[in-house]
């Protein structure tokens, strides 16, 4: 069987300025990755060319499912397939947080309103904010936000989960909260792809651990290897910054 | 006492009340067809200007950039004294509501674009994440919030055009300014003049409240 996500040669530039330079990457459903490294290092825009929210060069190919990620009919089907989360949470601010959560069902899938406001209260609850569902995102905490923010990427029924830095916005005493709930998600069987800065729950939570520095992903593996043992210069020398202070 | 009798004549005000009433309906009946005409015409610009193909773009950037340099007089009387030369034969009303539609839509597509362009771009992303269509993202997500930021500018833009039917008397159109100089000539004196600027006020008035008040409104917080 092939990966549910094939990254094939990614590159991506900015004007003349390479962010990505030919990347390859396999992921299987239901792997929980974390990516860490440098700020700059191009793990955001990694995760981010996967459901092409960002563009990158012609000779380059991913595939999320089998479906490769162009413009056009297939991206709006690899979007319905693929949720995200994102740093800067983006909830719709007009929007109750049910309102939130119902409105890409309701809009994409088709749901009728019932069954997405079914569905939605029980994401809310998965959550842990149920009780906020008619409040405005404005009223809610970081923390809070960001898990209406899971809940409304859950409520497509994604196969595939990306986080951009879902932690780096929050008070420090909300961290807590946001990454309980990923880790109750990690192992459900949705494939995640999490860019943080978080060790601790990188080592606790993912399948493999991926080191990304001046756009190459310079080491791959288990977390406690990459942790523990780190090959490369490079994954040391970031690893001894980050985690010894 | 005789300015009194000369600007305030009360029977004179009296006797031509039912004339100015009814250039007031005349007057409120262009306003209106034209605001909605403009904000229909003025989001399907600003959208253009926006997101349509760049040549489509430059056209609509070159129709905004004109349509708001052209004095509304001068349009006025194009499409109602020239227009006719190339069998274009509008009446009064119609050549007014163009005039008053063309300088109004161009306008109001700034005022959208503005408020379209102040929506921080995360909400765009955010919508593409999910799946929305570009349609979709435009009406559930963008616009209503765009609408907030846009209403105190459009409630300005409609108090524009509701002064500016006053111009429509020039092509023969019995608005509510032509009626008065007509029941001043009749009269001979200036008294339904001054009648004719007390409505526009009452009329406009409460319209200038109502955007101070938005303004304050929207300007505090959210």
């Amino acid at each position: 069987m092939s990966a549910q996500i094939n990254i094939h040669n990614l590159k991506k530039s900015y004007g003349s300025f390479q962010v990505l330079h030919g990347i390859d990457l396999e992921i299987a459903q239901g792997e929980v990755v974390c990516v860490i490294g440098p700020s700059g290092s191009g793990k955001s825009t990694l995760i981010r060319c996967i459901n092409r929210l960002e563009s990158f060069d012609a000779e380059s190919e991913i595939a999320v499912d089998g479906i490769t990620v162009m413009p056009g009919r297939a991206l709006a089907a690899v979007r319905a397939e693929v949720g995200m989360v994102f740093q800067s949470f983006n909830l719709f601010p007009h929007m109750t947080v049910l309102r939130n959560v119902m409105l890409a069902p309701m809009r994409v899938r088709r749901s009728n309103a019932k069954d997405a406001e079914a569905r939605a209260r029980v994401l809310l609850e998965r959550v842990g904010i149920s009780e906020q569902a008619d409040k405005y995102p404005e009223n809610l905490s970081g923390g809070q936000q960001q898990r209406v923010a899971i809940a409304r990427a859950l409520a497509m029924e994604p196969k595939v989960l990306l986080f951009d830095e879902p932690t780096s916005a929050l008070d420090p005493e909300m961290v807590g909260e946001v990454l309980d709930v990923m880790k109750k998600l990690a192992g459900t069987g949705v494939t995640m792809v999490i860019v943080t800065h978080e060790m601790g729950f990188a080592r606790q939570v993912a399948d493999r651990v991926i080191f990304m520095d001046g756009g190459n992903v310079i080491e791959a593996g288990p977390p406690a290897e990459i942790f523990d043992n780190p090959k490369e210069e490079r994954t040391r020398s970031f690893l001894h910054a980050v985690l010894d202070h | 006492m005789d300015l009194f009798s000369t600007f305030f004549n009360i029977p004179v005000l009296i006797n031509s009340l039912p004339q100015l009433l009814s250039g007031l309906f005349v007057t409120v009946q262009i306003g209106i067809t034209s605001i909605i005409c403009g904000l229909i015409g003025g989001l399907f610009l600003a959208i253009s200007r926006l997101y349509a193909p760049a040549f489509i773009q430059v056209l609509v950037r070159g129709y905004i950039d004109i349509f708001r340099s052209i004095p509304l007089l001068v349009l006025l009387i194009v499409v109602y004294y020239a227009l006719p030369f190339v069998g274009v034969r509008l009446s009064p009303f119609f050549s007014a509501v163009t005039a008053l539609t063309l300088v109004s839509a161009a306008y109001t597509a700034e005022i959208f674009r503005a408020g379209i362009e102040a929506i921080p771009h995360g909400q765009f992303e955010a919508s593409a994440a999910l799946g929305l269509s570009n349609r979709h993202t435009m009406v559930d997500v963008i616009l209503p919030q765009a609408i907030r930021i846009v209403i105190p500018p459009l409630t300005n833009n409609c108090i524009n055009v509701m002064k500016d039917t006053a111009l429509a008397s020039v092509v023969a159109m019995p608005d509510l300014l032509k009626q008065a100089t007509q029941a001043q000539a009749l009269s001979a004196n200036p008294t339904p003049l001054i009648g004719a600027a007390l409505i526009y006020l009452i009329l406009l008035w409460p319209m200038v409240y109502v955007v101070a008040r938005l303004e304050k409104r929207y300007s505090r917080g959210r």
